[in-house]
């Protein structure tokens, strides 16, 4: 693997611990929510990985974006993962979020997602099956187990980056503050 | 000096048990619920993994200082009426004076007060998240604890009036001199404090404060990270004590740990297969269980009793 990073014990200890514990902020932006169910329930059962769903932003570890985002999603989408806590991960689902997928030349979707969002592990496909999703799943784990997954603190350095993106796509920017 | 510092030993240990014990409880019946749905399931300790990654979260949200307080709260309610449960016996093994308890005449009414608690603290905490899914589960919450403190509190004066005493300890010496446990001298008290057990560990159907889908989790929706690993603590010493405590009251205490585990296991199943087979009630659904058959017993516990 490349640049792997020495870590000491203690980082080594809670890296483990992030990796077999994922708290999943499924957000349901498109047409890939619906693999969820099928990835979490019995037949593929994630949660033998230690993925579980999340109900809310605050405790949630991992936010996935299911497929396309509208504009008006992107707002939401934003509110969500500013709310998330370090360290987070986004895993983003499908062509859509890759390049717009069959949503291109949409006049109200974003085509690249990295231009407003730090991405960790991209999916491919449309729509991935359950096995790609759980294989995603464990590159994500993979990463932080190498203690490469640095979403947050990558959102944070970059972020006049990010906001102006963001930006550009909503105009009317009317988000309260976060003490995030 | 010696024997306090021994004391207080013992209260690590019995706290370390209790959080221990409720933990790994919890994550068994994760991977038993895995496996009624035919699948495969998380290790029985993920709950500890899931702990370790709260508690190592890098940032975590402030909403104020009630909100800072009420993890505390939570977890000093629970460790403070763990100190009243007796554990086991007093005497009856090596190791019985390492579970030492703050016991005195009228404790069982004193954990009545106590054990609501927690809940409280939790609803200072979750009132100044400002979250209104916070506000709606804390409502919700304390609407089925009115609902289920009724058919518990019947049971326990059944008890208390049948026996003439208050002490938790009081009433294990009875069954240990009698020999007939009290789920079977008074049968009916029993039934109703294991109805309202199941509105106590809030597993399906009286789900309704944390339901995941329809409240965002409820009253915790806006903890994450350190807080919410505080409160899983905590509620897995709650979940130890109200065992501990059924145990005690109905089925004779116990005489070693094994014997306690094997007992406490098996009051846990019930509210958990009682979960397995239904669905989530409405607020008013799951207040109106319990204040219909439970309630009805509750009071023939207390006939039988006096009587």
């Amino acid at each position: 693997m490349e640049n792997t990073k020495r870590q000491t014990i203690v980082e080594y200890i809670k890296n483990w611990s992030r990796k077999n514990s994922l708290f999943v902020m499924a957000y349901g932006t498109g047409c890939g929510a619906i693999e969820i169910p099928a990835t979490m329930t019995s037949r593929y059962d994630a949660e033998r990985l230690g993925i579980r769903g999340a109900a809310t932003p605050r405790q949630a570890d991992v936010l996935l974006i299911t497929g396309y985002l509208a504009t008006k999603t992107l707002k939401r989408v934003i509110r969500v993962y500013e709310q998330m806590q370090d360290p987070k991960y986004v895993i983003a689902f499908g062509s859509c979020t890759i390049n717009g997928g069959m949503y291109y030349d949409s006049y109200n979707t974003i085509n690249v997602l990295e231009k407003y969002i730090p991405v960790d592990v991209y999916i491919n496909g449309c729509m991935p099956r359950p096995e790609a999703v759980i294989a995603g799943f464990q590159k994500l784990q993979d990463k932080i187990a190498r203690g490469d997954a640095d979403n947050g603190t990558r959102y944070k350095e970059n972020l006049e980056w990010y906001r102006a993106n963001q930006k550009k796509i909503i105009k009317n920017w009317r988000m309260p503050d976060y003490n995030w | 000096m010696e024997g306090l510092g021994i004391k207080i030993l013992g209260a690590v240990i019995t706290t370390i048990m209790a959080f221990a014990v409720g933990m790994t409880y919890g994550g068994i019946t994760r991977k038993l619920t895995a496996r009624v749905h035919n699948r495969v399931g998380p290790v029985i300790w993920q709950n500890f993994i899931d702990l370790l990654k709260l508690q190592s979260k890098k940032t975590n949200i402030y909403h104020g200082l009630m909100g800072h307080f009420a993890p505390m709260w939570i977890i000093i309610a629970a460790v403070t009426v763990l100190m009243f449960i007796p554990v086991l016996h007093p005497g009856s093994n090596w190791y019985a004076n390492w579970f030492p308890n703050l016991t005195f005449h009228g404790d069982l009414i004193f954990l009545l007060y106590m054990m609501v608690f927690g809940s409280l603290g939790m609803a200072l905490g979750a009132g100044q998240s400002g979250n209104p899914n916070s506000a709606i589960g804390v409502s919700r919450g304390l609407s089925q604890m009115v609902g289920y403190e009724i058919p518990f509190v019947l049971a326990l004066v059944a008890l208390m009036t049948q026996y003439k005493t208050t002490s938790i300890q009081d009433i294990m010496a009875i069954q240990d001199q009698t020999g007939v446990w009290m789920m079977f001298s008074n049968p009916f008290a029993f039934i109703a404090a294991l109805l309202a057990s199941l509105g106590m560990f809030r597993y399906s159907p009286f789900d309704i404060v944390g339901a995941p889908a329809e409240l965002a989790s409820g009253p915790v929706s806006e903890f994450g990270g350190k807080y919410l690993g505080t409160m899983m603590s905590g509620g897995s010493i709650f979940a130890f004590i109200k065992l501990t405590l059924y145990v005690d009251l109905f089925m004779g205490g116990a005489y070693s740990i094994p014997e306690l585990l094997v007992k406490t296991f098996t009051l846990y199943m019930v509210p958990v297969f009682y979960g397995w087979v239904n669905p989530r009630y409405r607020t008013e659904q799951a207040i109106q269980y319990f204040w219909k058959w439970p309630t009805a017993i509750g009071i023939v516990a207390v006939i039988y009793a006096v009587w």
